[in-house]
């Protein structure tokens, strides 16, 4: 870089800087660092990945739902997950990296996605937990991703929180009638809290202190709160949530702390999350195994697809 | 004993109860997430219908049985849907082409059964003409993709449509209890010409040639089905008979 050029870019990081001061939107047209557009890339993408690979999971009760209400409202769900998918993908387009790339680096595990898809729905009642827990938790995140400095995402996340509450709903109605239920379909309505509750903890990443990306994502306003800021807003808000149904959270040091004026929870087994985000969890290889399947068995027909615009975009010319 | 018109509307029920179970089975499975989303959309719609007939059913029903009793407690040998719908999903080609057929076929028929005496099955059929309207528009626009895509993609077209070939008949044949709801019930032999103009049109405008031997299997209305219909069912029932009464 020329003497010029140096101080050309610390101008731009400036206006950039200052922008963020503001709580000004850096738009795709935007000059922005490097190193903040590949945030942006790692957090947005691994945000894609997650809704289409948590279609598995759910998908994975579709054909078993127990009625034909159920059936069309995780139907309805595990759709909306979808479109998720399809607007945080786009939205990261704009960010200069396609769609393939993104899903390529999924496929190669350059790319993560969300670890708790990592675990299996064992019963019905995991699609309750999911929907209250899982979607609970991405509510949280969610909601203060609204305020993210990165234009698209931001629009991107207010757009998907409007559809997040009916998932929460849904998952949380599902255990409702559970519970309401008999013996045995309480007793997997607890099962499924027990399994669930630390993965849906672990889900908002590693303490502060020790989260590599957290530090210089709160700076630039990517992240606007902590991990574990949130996470105890997830806990102070899901222990009521339990107790109306009667369902016990899986942990003995739980515990409402009047001075803080939040829950006191117990410590989360981080060797248990570092061993299943780095594939070992019942369900990593069959996750990503799953999604080049549908690709690779999908390729002629996207072959189709490009071949027939060629011929049609042919035949308008001619 | 099921009168004539619960016979009917049951039918008319089991096909799209079935046709959307299979669609179903395309989440997470379709060739790009856009295709996913669509396949899922139309498989919404066609539960949609599934349960309009069945609520219906469950009006007409003395033993007063609710649409999850209609769907979760029969057996393989009392659904009787046409066996089209119950065929596995194949691979897209298949999928598609099953779609086409019964796209063309649900746009006809809906539109007679809007004019039926019986004003719930009309208003069913009205709500239903929209809806199946994109479908049409949806499946012939990926007929066109896949006879004019690849040579794969035509391969594989060509294929379906010849699995399928000998299902289509059963699509007009006359049931006891049709024949007994006139005025009510849509009278499926009419139909049959234009359905097949419309498939050659098509077929024509692709150079698709149609198969020339021609087949026939039926069965479905009266409960004998193909083998695929049995462990269908046994998953999607099998939380409804592993706790009998139990609500969810
Ligand atoms: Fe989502
Ligand atoms: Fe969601």
């Amino acid at each position: 870089m020329t003497k010029a050029e140096c101080q050309i870019e610390q101008q731009l990081l400036e206006q950039f800087e200052a922008k963020i001061a503001a709580d000004d939107k850096i738009e795709p047209k935007d000059w922005m660092p490097e190193a903040y557009r590949a945030n942006l890339i790692r957090q947005m993408s691994q945000h894609a990945h997650s809704e289409v690979i948590g279609m598995q999971p759910e998908g994975n009760w579709l054909s078993r739902a127990p009625n034909l209400h159920r059936k069309m409202v995780l139907l309805a769900k595990v759709q909306d997950e979808a479109g998720h998918g399809l607007y945080l993908y786009s939205a990261t387009e704009t960010l200069g990296i396609t769609r393939d790339e993104m899903v390529t680096a999924m496929h190669q595990q350059r790319a993560k996605y969300a670890s708790i898809f990592n675990y299996p729905t064992l019963t019905w009642a995991d699609i309750g937990a999911i929907g209250w827990l899982v979607d609970g938790a991405a509510i949280v995140n969610q909601i203060s991703l609204q305020l993210t400095s990165y234009g698209p995402y931001s629009r991107a996340m207010i757009k998907i929180c409007k559809e997040e509450s009916f998932h929460q709903r849904q998952g949380y109605n599902i255990l409702i009638k559970l519970c309401e239920g008999s013996e045995e379909q309480k007793a997997m309505a607890q099962d499924a809290l027990n399994r669930w509750w630390w993965p849906s903890l672990m889900m908002f990443g590693p303490h502060d202190r020790e989260s590599a990306h957290s530090q210089r994502s709160m700076g630039w306003k990517i992240k606007r709160k902590s991990n574990d800021d949130l996470r105890q807003k997830f806990v102070d808000q899901t222990v009521p949530q339990a107790e109306f149904l009667g369902l016990k959270i899986p942990d003995s040091d739980l515990a409402w702390n009047a001075q803080r004026g939040h829950y006191d929870f117990g410590d989360i087994d981080w060797r248990e999350f570092e061993r299943v985000i780095n594939g070992n969890g019942p369900c990593n290889r069959e996750r990503i195994r799953h999604h080049k399947r549908a690709q690779d068995e999908g390729a002629w027909v996207r072959q189709a697809m490009a071949a027939y615009d060629i011929k049609q975009a042919g035949q308008r010319v001619a | 004993m099921d009168t004539p018109l619960l016979k009917y509307v049951l039918g008319l029920a089991d096909d799209n109860m079935v046709l959307s179970q299979r669609l179903t089975e395309w989440c997470s499975n379709g060739p790009t997430l856009e295709e996913d989303i669509a396949l899922t959309n139309v498989a919404l719609d066609i539960l949609g219908r599934a349960r309009m007939f069945y609520q219906y059913a469950s009006v007409l029903d003395e033993q007063k049985r609710s649409e999850d009793d209609f769907a979760m407690c029969r057996s393989e040998r009392e659904y009787t849907n046409l066996l089209i719908h119950e065929l596995p999903i194949g691979d897209f080609a298949f999928t598609m082409a099953r779609q086409w057929f019964l796209d063309e076929f649900s746009q006809l028929y809906f539109s007679a059964l809007s004019h039926s005496k019986d004003e719930t099955l009309a208003g069913i059929a009205a709500k239903c003409i929209k809806e199946s309207g994109y479908h049409l528009v949806r499946s012939r626009n990926w007929i066109c993709v896949l006879a004019e895509g690849t040579e794969e993609s035509r391969r594989r077209l060509l294929a379906a449509i010849d699995e399928l070939w000998g299902y289509r008949h059963e699509l007009f044949e006359t049931t006891q209890a049709e024949s007994l709801l006139s005025g009510v019930a849509v009278n499926r032999a009419d139909l049959k010409d234009t359905w097949m103009t419309n498939i050659n049109d098509l077929s024509a405008r692709l150079n698709i040639e149609l198969p020339d031997k021609d087949w026939f299997v039926t069965g479905g209305r009266r409960g004998e089905h193909s083998e695929h219909l049995g462990p269908m069912l046994a998953e999607m029932q099998y939380l409804a008979r592993c706790f009998p009464g139990a609500k969810w």
